[in-house]
C-alpha cells in the first residue's frame, strides 16, 4: 500500500515527538549530566569532571552494598515468585470447582500497586505483629519485623512476592492452557505419573512462559522502588535500601545531581545486561512443537 | 464413591481457605478501619463489634480523598485514551509503510523500553523545567504536564503491542479496496482499521490503567501542590508523618483499595486476558 508522506507524518509525528522529548532526549542528556559535578541549582555552575563520577562509584560503600543487597533480593524473590506462581497456575488449571474464584483472589494484590501494598504490609508486619504479641503473649512468634534489619529485608521479599506471584500465575496459566490435551494424554498412556508429566512434558513446553516470567520478575525486582519507599523507607539504618532508592536519594536528597546521574546510567547498563543475558539463555532452552 | 466426593469438597474448601489466608492483609486493613481505637487495641483479628465511621470521615478530609481520586481519574483516563489513539495510528503507519525510518523508530521504541525510569528522571525534570520557562506554561506541578510525560513514556509499549497485532491479524486487502473506492487514509483508519483493533486496544488500555493509576515515582517528582495530588501521593503524605494514626490510615487505605477491587470485579475477564496477552507479547 502506497501512502503519501503527509499522511505518514500526520499519523506518526505527534507521538514520536513526545517519545523523543520524554524518553530519548533525557536519556542522552542524562549521559551528559553524568560527567559533571552539579548541585541541581540553576545558579550553580556545572563543572566538567570527566569520568570522576564513575570512578567515585567504586569507593561508595553504601551504593555497592545496595547493589549487592538488590542482587540477593532479586535472586531470592525471582525463585520464590516463580515457584509459587507455577504452583498456583497448576492448582487453578485443574478441574477444581473453585478454580476461577481462586484465580481471581490470587491475582488481586498485583492490581493494588506497590506503594499501597507496602503500606498495608507495614501495618501487618509492624503494628499488627506487636498487637498480636500483646494479645497472645507469644513474643517469640509475633514481633515487629520492620525494626530488625534482617527481618525488614525478608519483609521486602514477602511483599514483592505477594505482589508478583498472582501476575506471573496469569502468564503461566496462559502457557499451561496452550499445551494440547493430546500431549498430556500420550504421556499418560505411556504410564507417566503426575510428576513425570510435569517435569518431562509440561515444563519443557512451558519454556517460553518461563522466559517471560523470569524476564518480568528479574527486571521488576531489580528496579523495585515503591514497595521500598512505603514498607521500610530503606531502614532500619539503610539496611534495606535498594539501588533505585539509593539513586533517588543521591540526586534529590543529597543534591549530587551529576554523581547520582552516573549511578543512574550505570544502573541502566546493569539492568540491560542482566535482562539480555537472561532472555538469551532461556530462549536457547525453548522447545518448539 | 461417597468418600471421593467428600474428598473433593474438602479440597475445594481447603483451596478457598488458602486463598483467604493469602488475602488476609487486605482483610485486616478493611476490618480494622471500622473499629474504634479501644476495639482496635483489644483485638485486631475479629470483626468490629460496633461499626465506627468516624475515621473514614477523618481520612476523607485529611487526605482530601475526593480531589485526589478526581485527579487520578483525570490523569489516568486522558493519558490512556491518548496513548491508545496515538499508538494505534503510529503502529498502523509503521506496518503499512515499513521503510527504513519505520523500522528504525520501531526498534528504538522497543529498545528504550529497557531503560529504568530512574535513569531518565533527573534530566527529564530539568527538561520540563526548561520547557516551562520557554513556553510559559507549567510542565511541572500540573496535571497536563504529567499527562504529557505519560504519553511519551507509554509510547513504547503501546506501539509495540499494536504493531504486533496489526502485522499478524489485520488484512491489508480490505483497506486497499476502500482506498480504491475513494476513501481517505484518515477514514480508512477510523472506520475500518480501528474497530478491528479492539482486542489489543483493551489490552493496551488495561495495562496502562494499572501502570498509571498506581504510579508513584513520576507524580512524586513533578506534582508539588496539594491541589494536584494523585491517590498514591496523597497516601504517601498521609504516611509521611512521624506518628501514624492507624485507625485513620486504615480508613484511607480502605478508600484506595475498594475502588480497585470494584474495578477488578467489573472487568475481571478483560483484565486477566489483557495482562496475559500483554506479558506474552512483551
Amino acid at each position: 500500500m502506497k501512502i503519501k508522506k503527509r499522511w505518514y507524518a500526520l499519523f506518526t509525528v505527534p507521538l514520536m515527538v513526545m517519545f523523543f522529548l520524554i524518553i530519548v532526549i533525557p536519556f542522552i542528556t542524562g549521559i551528559g549530566y553524568s560527567f559533571v559535578s552539579w548541585d541541581g541549582l540553576a545558579k550553580s555552575e556545572k563543572v566538567f569532571v570527566g569520568l570522576n563520577n564513575y570512578k567515585r562509584i567504586f569507593s561508595d560503600t553504601q551504593f555497592l552494598a545496595s547493589i549487592v543487597r538488590t542482587t540477593v533480593f532479586t535472586l531470592i524473590t525471582v525463585v520464590i515468585v516463580n515457584v509459587l506462581a507455577l504452583a498456583f497456575a497448576l492448582l487453578v488449571t485443574t478441574k477444581l470447582k473453585v478454580r476461577n474464584i481462586a484465580r481471581t483472589m490470587l491475582f488481586l494484590p498485583y492490581l493494588i500497586g506497590g506503594l499501597i501494598l507496602g503500606y498495608i504490609w507495614q501495618y501487618v508486619l509492624g503494628e499488627a505483629m506487636t498487637a498480636l504479641a500483646d494479645m497472645t503473649g507469644m513474643e517469640n512468634i509475633f514481633f515487629n519485623w520492620l525494626v530488625d534489619s534482617d527481618y525488614a529485608f525478608y519483609a521486602m521479599i514477602v511483599v514483592a512476592t505477594w505482589q508478583m506471584a498472582g501476575y506471573m500465575m496469569i502468564v503461566y496459566i496462559a502457557g499451561l492452557e496452550s499445551i494440547s490435551d493430546d500431549v498430556m494424554e500420550a504421556a499418560q498412556t505411556d504410564g507417566a505419573n503426575y510428576w513425570q508429566t510435569l517435569v518431562r512434558v509440561r515444563l519443557p513446553l512451558l519454556m517460553s512462559s518461563i522466559t517471560i516470567c523470569l524476564f518480568l520478575t528479574l527486571s521488576n525486582c531489580f528496579k523495585i522502588y515503591d514497595v521500598n519507599v512505603s514498607l521500610t523507607g530503606g531502614g532500619p539504618n539503610n539496611s534495606t535500601e535498594m539501588v533505585s532508592m539509593n539513586i533517588f536519594n543521591e540526586i534529590f536528597t543529597k543534591s549530587n545531581f551529576g554523581y547520582g546521574q552516573a549511578k543512574a546510567v550505570l544502573f541502566f547498563i546493569i539492568v540491560a545486561i542482566i535482562t539480555l543475558i537472561q532472555v538469551k539463555v532461556t530462549k536457547d532452552k525453548e522447545v518448539t512443537m | 464413591m461417597k468418600g471421593k466426593k467428600i474428598g473433593k469438597i474438602l479440597i475445594n474448601i481447603l483451596v478457598i481457605l488458602g486463598c483467604c489466608i493469602y488475602l488476609f492483609p487486605v482483610y485486616l486493613i478493611i476490618v480494622n478501619a471500622f473499629k474504634s481505637r479501644a476495639e482496635l487495641y483489644e483485638n485486631i483479628l475479629a470483626f468490629p463489634k460496633q461499626i465506627t465511621w468516624e475515621y473514614f470521615a477523618g481520612a476523607l478530609e485529611k487526605m482530601d480523598f475526593v480531589r485526589a481520586f478526581g485527579n487520578s481519574i483525570i490523569v489516568t483516563a486522558i493519558s490512556v485514551i491518548i496513548i491508545v489513539i496515538l499508538s494505534a495510528m503510529t503502529a498502523w503507519m509503521f506496518v503499512r509503510s515499513n521503510g527504513k525510518l519505520s523500522n528504525f523508530l520501531l526498534n528504538l521504541l522497543i529498545v528504550t523500553m529497557l531503560i529504568p525510569f530512574q535513569t531518565i528522571m533527573m534530566p527529564l525534570m530539568q527538561e520540563m523545567h526548561l520547557f516551562g520557562e520557554i513556553f510559559g506554561v507549567p510542565f511541572q506541578d500540573s496535571l497536563g504536564g504529567l499527562i504529557f510525560m505519560y504519553i511519551g513514556a507509554g509510547a513504547g509499549m503501546g506501539v509495540f503491542l499494536f504493531h504486533g497485532f496489526i502485522k499478524a491479524s489485520v488484512p491489508v486487502s480490505l483497506e486497499e479496496a476502500a482506498i480504491i473506492d475513494g476513501c481517505s487514509i484518515w477514514r480508512v483508519f477510523w472506520q475500518i482499521v480501528f474497530p478491528i483493533l479492539k482486542p489489543i486496544t483493551v489490552t493496551v488500555a488495561i495495562l496502562d490503567v494499572i501502570w498509571i493509576w498506581n504510579d508513584y515515582l513520576l507524580p512524586s517528582l513533578t506534582l508539588t501542590s496539594n491541589a494536584n495530588k494523585t491517590i498514591p501521593l496523597a497516601m504517601s503524605l498521609f504516611f509521611g508523618q512521624y506518628n501514624i494514626e492507624w485507625n485513620m490510615a486504615m480508613a484511607a487505605l480502605t478508600f484506595t483499595i475498594v475502588p480497585v477491587i470494584i474495578f477488578y470485579l467489573l472487568c475481571q475477564k478483560h483484565i486477566i486476558k489483557g495482562v496475559a496477552a500483554g506479558a506474552v507479547k512483551g
